[in-house]
């Protein structure tokens, strides 16, 4: 049989025939354009039940309320809690992005142990068993030395149960260097302290303002309680209020201010001098308020009149004097004015002869513990729990003088000096210390010039990390044994920055631990047990959990039903009771405010650097212990961040002189350090200055966020508050050469 | 295969008059036909075998669920259908029960089944969720509410699901190898054809009840063509007459395919 070509073509058609007879090809077409519709990259949220569970959220010290939405077992999304006093239902990038903290990939996964070098990234994973027996063995050799103080403590938070059960741990281990990171919030208590004589949080009464002159605070720039902010300005802007924004960027909140007032840096407590100046000469401060609880009024009186009259203060301001008259008499004549002070987010001190003029300010239009003013809010307890015992060895540990002097003249009002301690350490000042803690907090990142800290670091033998991420600070520790992350919690944040009346929020888990992970307080607790008596018979909880629990044994129900509890009629200290100071008054002139301008100190001589480097915050930046989740990271502009490369913002007039044009590539050189920049042209920047975005430039973290821009904060070093002791850089002096 | 010569004689000669080669042997013709013919068959037959028996069989791979389920059983103790599929308070459907729904009764091993002890030992006791293969499972670009078909539309299960609740074994789920859901969308029958409401899943078979709904509604309608085309001028020419988007979806406000594709 021979097969021809016929039979061939017959064979094909025939197939074809009856594969277009057989459900083949209409079926396969059908299948591929359904296996389009599947690509493994396509992401298929899981179905499940809808649930909602609430919490407070820690990643800033606003302690905002969130509900999370959770299908089945996983967070799916945070939102803002409704009806929540401090940001009723509004929530902030940093906020809606904290999933990504949660499921993101820096997670530190299990206790880890440095196999490498210091420094070098290679950990091995080891169990909790061994991690805190290997803690605690440590703590044992200290102890066993008789030099407890060889112990610090570095934590990011100073308020709340797991602080208090660190410092708890540290007196009866016997050491006396618990440090706490400090914020704006710092510098109000002292400046409270100092004024008024209390131990007090510094609340504003928001709601009743109407006539909101802010030094510099980045109202909508993260300033403080973000969320609250926001929403407080909004309600200004409703209740025709007034916003007035002195700062020498134009920032998104002197965008949106009412007035925006251009002024040198660094100048801002001759201003409110020069505005009390004029308020005195017109008479137009609260009488009553003055004359009856206003303490050593005419020695202040004297100074204002004497050095900082208008013109003088336009001087040294920039600012026209006759904005200064118009701003007096406006701030004055609002009937309930409020002055605020700490520049941009809040997160860094200042100087506190700003703190007390601008104090001042408020108290002379009567605004101290009155509505639409500015608060005392008690600070809130010890928890009653009994104080520990001490032996021998942490009696005489407690003895010795914190290594960042703190707590000792000249700064005995200062509760812990951060950048102190870490200049102390490096320098080799003081004692050596043996052992490190490092708690919530990032100081490889966040504090002014972290080579110095990185320098204490390698002076330390022993560093242990509690975080959650592998930071810059953890991936320089020997030790991490890593918290949860707040959404696997619980944890307590009483008295949120600026909130004006007393204020519990509850941390609580809404996810089960993703990871080998377990909260400080219990680590905290454990290791105590692992030290052994007499430090253990101060920590008898079970858990961290029942600690918390006994530590608000009225507020519990509150806490947990509502998710916080606030003292819902409180009112601040009427003024005949409201003031502790020796004479019973309110301190015009606080101990250690300095007469005659002096301008706050910059580190640098102006003949080298020409410039002056200034940092500045935004919303879609964070720049504290929790970096940039990847969302947030996304919304930066490319004026800010253009690939890895960071944009700084000079004004044309300086890049002209310098010979800059947009985008241009240059050196940015400071008494501290040197970066690679490129230049961004921005009109809305004071000529002679370099603004830079904190928060960027971070070496940890993961792909979204390491090796993208630059520190700011390795290009500023501190300088010390002569009054509080704590940072007051505001800048640095700086140069910039082409690069 | 054919041949230069065989070409030549099968190619009529036009040119060559009288000359050419002899005419074709009849017999030989035939037999060529033939042969055509008979192949055309074998190539239809052989593609009908593979179009409609061995193509559906390497089509769809055949898995065994995890735990062999008897549903019959369940239901003469539970009741009804609802007892496990039921409806969240938010109107949302559960869907396969999870691990959750099933530890108020097999907490421990109730029974002597085999099965049950592996649920029980393998699942309850180890917290872990049975990866139950859903034979009703749709692609994730569909809307698709139990709730308005269920509460609203007031239909039972057997309408779409068969009746699976009679089932004493799980039976063998047929994975498509090319989309991964099951045999179940599309129905056994190849073709496609289907004598019961439940023997397909796929869009026409939405449509079967939905425009047969959407034909009855509008049959009675006196203004119907005429005065939809009516209606259609007036919403062109007066927008904001009507109420927008009647009848479309609420998440995308359009009608047709995005009422229930997203």
């Amino acid at each position: 049989m021979k097969v021809g070509r016929r039979s061939f073509l017959s064979f094909i058609i025939g197939g074809a025939a009856g594969t277009a007879l057989s459900p083949l090809p209409w079926k396969l077409t059908d299948d591929l354009s359904i296996w389009t519709q599947m690509w493994p990259w396509t992401p298929v949220p899981k179905d499940g039940a809808v649930s909602y569970a609430g919490s407070t959220c820690t990643l800033c010290p606003a302690g905002c309320g969130i509900n999370v939405r959770m299908v089945d077992r996983r967070a799916v999304k945070i939102e803002g809690m409704e009806g929540h006093p401090i940001n009723d239902g509004g929530i902030c990038i940093l906020g809606l992005s904290g999933l990504q903290l949660l499921y993101g990939p820096t997670r530190v996964k299990s206790p880890m142990k440095r196999a490498g070098n210091r420094g070098s990234g290679r950990w091995v994973s080891i169990s909790w068993e061994e991690a805190l027996e290997e803690v605690a063995g440590k703590l044992t050799e200290i102890r066993a030395q008789g030099r407890p103080e060889a112990l610090a403590v570095f934590s990011g938070k100073r308020r709340g149960t797991v602080p208090a059960l660190l410092s708890r741990f540290m007196t009866a281990f016997g050491s006396p260097n618990f440090v706490t990171a400090a914020s704006t919030q710092d510098s109000y208590e002292l400046a409270l302290h100092r004024m008024q004589g209390v131990q007090a949080a510094a609340g504003l009464d928001l709601a009743n303002t109407d006539f909101l002159l802010s030094f510099g605070s980045g109202i909508l720039d993260g300033w403080g309680s973000p969320v609250r902010m926001f929403k407080a300005h909004s309600a200004l802007k409703d209740g025709g209020g007034k916003l007035v924004q002195i700062e020498p960027r134009l920032s998104n909140t002197a965008a949106k201010a009412d007035q925006w007032i251009s002024i040198q840096p660094g100048t801002e407590a001759a201003l409110a001098f020069g505005l009390a100046h004029v308020i005195i000469l017109e008479k137009r401060y609260r009488t009553q308020f003055v004359s009856e609880y206003g303490g050593e009024f005419e020695e202040f009186r004297q100074m204002v009149m004497a050095d900082y009259t208008p013109d003088k203060v336009a001087k040294i301001t920039g600012i026209d004097p006759k904005t200064i008259v118009t701003l007096a008499r406006e701030f004055s004549r609002s009937s309930a004015p409020l002055a605020v002070c700490g520049k941009g987010g809040g997160d860094t001190p200042g100087s506190m002869n700003e703190f007390f003029a601008v104090h001042a300010l408020n108290a002379l239009v009567g605004g101290i513990n009155r509505p639409g003013g500015i608060w005392a809010v008690p600070e809130p307890g010890d928890f009653g729990w009994p104080d520990p015992e001490m032996d021998e060895t942490a009696a005489r540990g407690m003895q010795q003088d914190r290594l960042d002097g703190a707590g000792a003249p000249p700064y005995v009002a200062t509760a812990a000096l951060p950048n102190r301690f870490f200049e102390a350490v490096a320098g080799g000042k003081g004692y050596p210390l043996d052992a490190l803690f490092v708690v919530e907090s990032n100081p490889c990142f966040t504090e002014p010039d972290p080579e110095t800290v990185k320098a204490a670091f390698s002076k330390i033998p022993f560093v242990v990390s509690f975080s959650s991420f592998m930071d810059e600070t953890a991936q320089n520790a020997d030790l991490i044994l890593p918290n949860h992350v707040y959404l696997e919690r619980y944890e307590d944040v009483p008295n949120p920055a600026g909130f004006n009346r007393p204020f519990v929020g509850l941390v609580q888990p809404v996810v089960d631990p993703q990871f080998n992970t377990r909260n400080v307080g219990d680590a905290v607790i454990a290791l105590a047990q692992g030290v052994g008596d007499p430090v253990a018979s101060a920590f008898g909880w079970d858990g961290y959990e029942a600690c918390l629990e006994e530590a608000y044994p009225d507020q519990w129900d509150s806490l947990t039903s509502e998710g916080y509890w606030m003292a819902e009629d409180f009112d601040p200290a009427p003024w005949p009771e409201a003031f502790e100071t020796a004479s019973g008054k309110f301190e015009f002139v606080p101990e250690g405010l300095q007469r005659g301008y002096v301008p706050a100190e910059i580190a640098g001589e102006k003949g080298g650097f020409p410039l002056v480097l200034t940092p500045y915050d935004t919303m879609r930046i964070s720049s504290g212990y929790v970096g940039n989740p990847p969302f947030m990271t996304k919304t930066v502009p490319a004026e800010v961040l253009k690939g890895k490369e960071l944009l700084v913002e000079l004004n044309p007039q300086t890049a002209d002189q310098l010979g800059f044009s947009e985008g241009g590539r240059a050196v940015l050189t400071t008494p501290t350090g040197a970066a690679n920049v490129r230049v961004h042209l921005y009109d809305g920047i004071m000529p002679g200055l370099v603004a830079m975005a904190r928060g960027l430039g971070h070496t940890a973290y993961d792909k979204y966020l390491a090796d993208k821009g630059t520190n700011v904060n390795r290009l500023i070093g501190p300088t010390a508050d002569p009054v509080s002791g704590l940072n007051a850089a505001w800048g640095i002096r700086a140069k910039l050469t082409r690069a | 295969m054919s041949t230069v010569d065989e070409h030549e004689k099968d190619m009529p000669s036009e040119d060559s008059g009288g000359k050419g080669p002899p005419p074709p042997d009849p017999e030989q013709k035939n037999k060529a036909t033939a042969y055509v013919i008979f192949f055309f068959f074998v190539g239809l037959i052989a593609s009908l075998i593979v179009g409609w028996i061995i193509f559906p069989q390497l089509l769809y791979s055949q898995k065994e669920q995890p735990i062999d389920f008897n549903h019959a059983l369940h239901n003469e103790l539970v009741g009804d259908c609802a007892s496990c599929h039921y409806f969240r308070e938010d109107g949302t459907f559960s869907g396969v029960p999870d691990l959750w729904s099933c530890i108020d009764c097999h907490m421990d091993v109730q029974g002597e089944d085999p099965e049950e002890e592996k649920f029980v030992t393998e699942y309850v006791w180890e917290d872990r969720e049975v990866p139950w293969l859903i034979y009703s499972k749709q692609p994730d670009c569909v809307f698709f509410s139990h709730a308005a078909h269920v509460l609203s539309g007031g239909m039972d299960c057997v309408t779409c699901h068969g009746h699976i609740g009679e089932s004493e074994h799980s039976k063998v789920y047929q994975e498509n190898r090319i989309t991964g859901y099951s045999r179940d969308i599309w129905g056994r029958n190849i073709s496609g054809f289907k004598r019961n409401s439940w023997d397909r899943m796929k869009m026409d078979d939405c449509a079967d009840c939905h425009e047969e709904a959407r034909d009855s509604a509008t049959k009675d309608e006196p203004r119907a063509p005429v005065g939809r085309v009516i209606d259609n001028i007036i919403r062109v020419a007066f927008p904001g007459t009507y109420a927008d988007n009647r009848g479309g979806s609420v998440q995308t406000q359009r009608g047709a395919c995005f009422k229930c594709h997203k």
